[in-house]
């Protein structure tokens, strides 16, 4: 057994999309040698974080090639901007593949939902998808769509982007509307969801009226990707506080309370 | 290099030790590093009964460090025992229990469920905790209270050696060492978290449900030092330094300022390899640094 699974990475890329201070960006380090699937995620904590912050960042892994394994990173404060200006050859702490992963039924119709940044780990899952003619993304996002990496998106796929404007309540309104007339569709079929917690919300309450199966992807704050600092616990069903990073993040969504 | 220290009559293979709470029930860090490499490690604080803990947000970051109010959520004694201590590497590394109660009675309990376990190298007494018979205010505190749980905790341990963590969050730290090694107390962790909060101007919310929390982390290293030097001239029992520590060297400082040992903790949030990698470079460290042996550093600090 490799008794160090903690792995000093180097990066070979930052993709801003063609932005110099971008709001989200693809991060691409060496491979690690990882087998992983889709909705699991790994620690990153650059070494130029010194000492400050002091917890890596726990992210969805996005997606594998040549290149080597890719992160798509949303810049909303101290870590992943300092990630956002990592320059190609610097180091990053990365452990890792961590957690639970979307359930995997080829055969079966199966819907992804992603808010936003929640897309990072259906661009693998669908890539994976032996057949993507069975597969349908339906994606709200309030950053533009060039902030996203899509063509790494099979052809055959179904999909529907849906632009909320800042996050108005006409828009959301909107969406719940668009989420709810494609999760019926999907009654006998399989739902999967990565996004902010509101969304996941929704989702969840939306597919168990349809009599939907979900898996809900948890994002949470995380010190140690573990489950030694139970920092990032949920409620599950059985009332326990379990940790979104060793039991989850993803959970079939009967299985959580999701409680505020 | 001989890396061995005593804690009392406890031997440690090296002064490296984790810091409760920091490090789960060790299994969680074993695809990481060989939990045998460490001088020991103390888990996650016990309780009696198991204990559901803080409502979420429980952790937030600040500078150089991070607050967190997870409330003691912990499987309970009984469930550590069977489930957990089992598994542990306890011949080959000491394992160290954290006890938690909120009063004297419950602190002797605890410590005699936990006295004839052959798998536990010492018991370590969070004084951290408020004293629900007296009030709510935290034993670490009142150096009287302090007393109380130390021999409260002493009478019912055995042989097992005692370590008292004590509370930054005093006027006087050496008072409170003071009272605990009159109570019997074998060995002081020194410190716990400070008390701490972080709120967020934009929500006018605090960043952490509970309001307020314990800061950890590099930040908290120059008080931890201050208070490493100040009890280790008040006492005669061992000090185990704990506070920010994530290099080698840093362990070194607070040998110099008269630490026994040390307990590394938030470190292992930086990477999950930080305490092994801590232990293994200590004999390195020491030859850069000209340290002979570590009991030629202890207390050496020229003032």
């Amino acid at each position: 057994m490799n008794r160090n699974r903690c792995l000093d990475l180097t990066v070979v890329s930052v993709d801003g999309f063609g932005q110099a201070e971008p709001e989200q960006f693809v991060l691409t380090l060496s491979s690690p040698g990882w087998k992983w699937r889709p909705g699991q995620f790994a620690m990153l904590r650059p070494a130029s974080f010194r000492q400050d912050p002091v917890w890596a960042r726990p992210l969805s892994i996005a997606f594998q090639d040549d290149a080597g394994l890719s992160f798509l990173v949303q810049s909303c404060g101290r870590g992943t901007g300092l990630m956002a200006r990592l320059k190609p050859g610097e180091t990053v702490t990365v452990w890792g593949p961590i957690g639970t992963w979307f359930a995997s039924e080829p055969e079966t119709p199966t819907l992804m939902l992603a808010g936003g940044v929640g897309l990072a780990p259906f661009l693998g899952y669908a890539a994976r998808h032996p057949a993507p003619d069975r597969l349908e993304l339906v994606h709200g996002h309030r950053l533009p769509l060039s902030a996203f990496p899509l063509g790494r998106l099979p052809e055959g796929l179904g999909r529907s982007e849906f632009f909320l404007d800042r996050g108005r309540p006409e828009d959301v309104a909107r969406f719940i509307g668009l989420l709810e007339s494609r999760i019926k569709d999907y009654a006998g079929g399989l739902v999967l969801a990565c996004g902010p917690m509101p969304f996941l919300r929704t989702v969840k309450r939306l597919a168990e009226a349809a009599g939907a199966r979900a898996q809900l992807s948890l994002e949470s704050r995380m010190a140690c990707g573990l489950g030694a600092c139970l920092g990032c616990v949920t409620e599950n069903v059985a009332g326990e506080l379990v940790q979104v990073c060793a039991r989850g993040p993803v959970f079939w969504s009967t299985d959580v309370t999701l409680a505020e | 290099m001989d890396l061995s220290v005593t804690i009392g009559a406890l031997r440690l293979k090296n002064p490296v030790l984790t810091a409760s709470g920091t490090f789960g029930y060790g299994q969680e860090f074993t695809p990481y590093g060989e939990l045998a490499g460490l001088g020991g490690f103390v888990v996650k604080g016990l309780s009696l009964a198991p204990r559901r803990g803080n409502r979420m947000p429980r952790i937030a970051e600040s500078a150089c460090g991070m607050l967190n109010a997870i409330g003691l959520q912990n499987v309970g004694v009984e469930a550590f025992l069977k489930d957990k201590l089992p598994k542990l590497p306890w011949r080959e590394t000491a394992v160290v229990a954290n006890l938690y109660a909120c009063s004297a009675g419950e602190f002797g309990e605890l410590a005699g469920v936990l006295a004839a376990e052959e798998g536990l190298a010492a018991l370590e007494v969070n004084v951290s905790c408020p004293n629900v018979s007296e009030g709510g205010a935290a034993f670490g505190a009142d150096p009287v209270q302090i007393a109380r749980v130390t021999e409260a905790v002493k009478s019912r341990a055995g042989d097992k050696p005692v370590w008292v963590k004590l509370s930054p969050n005093v006027t006087d730290i050496a008072a409170a060492a003071k009272a605990a090694e009159g109570a019997g107390a074998d060995a002081l962790t020194v410190i716990n978290t400070l008390t701490g909060m972080s709120v967020d101007v934009r929500t006018r919310r605090p960043r952490l449900a509970n309001v307020i929390g314990g800061l950890s982390g590099p930040a908290i290293k120059p008080v931890a030092l201050r208070c490493v030097w100040q009890v280790s001239r008040a006492v005669k029992i061992p000090v185990i330094g704990v506070g920010g520590i994530v290099s080698a060297e840093d362990a070194l400082e607070f040998i110099l300022v008269g630490a026994q040992a040390v307990q590394v903790g938030t470190a292992n949030f930086i990477r999950p390899d930080a305490a092994f990698r801590l232990a293994a470079e200590l004999e390195s460290a020491c030859a850069r640094l000209k340290v002979d042996s570590l009991d030629s550093l202890r207390g050496s600090l020229k003032v």
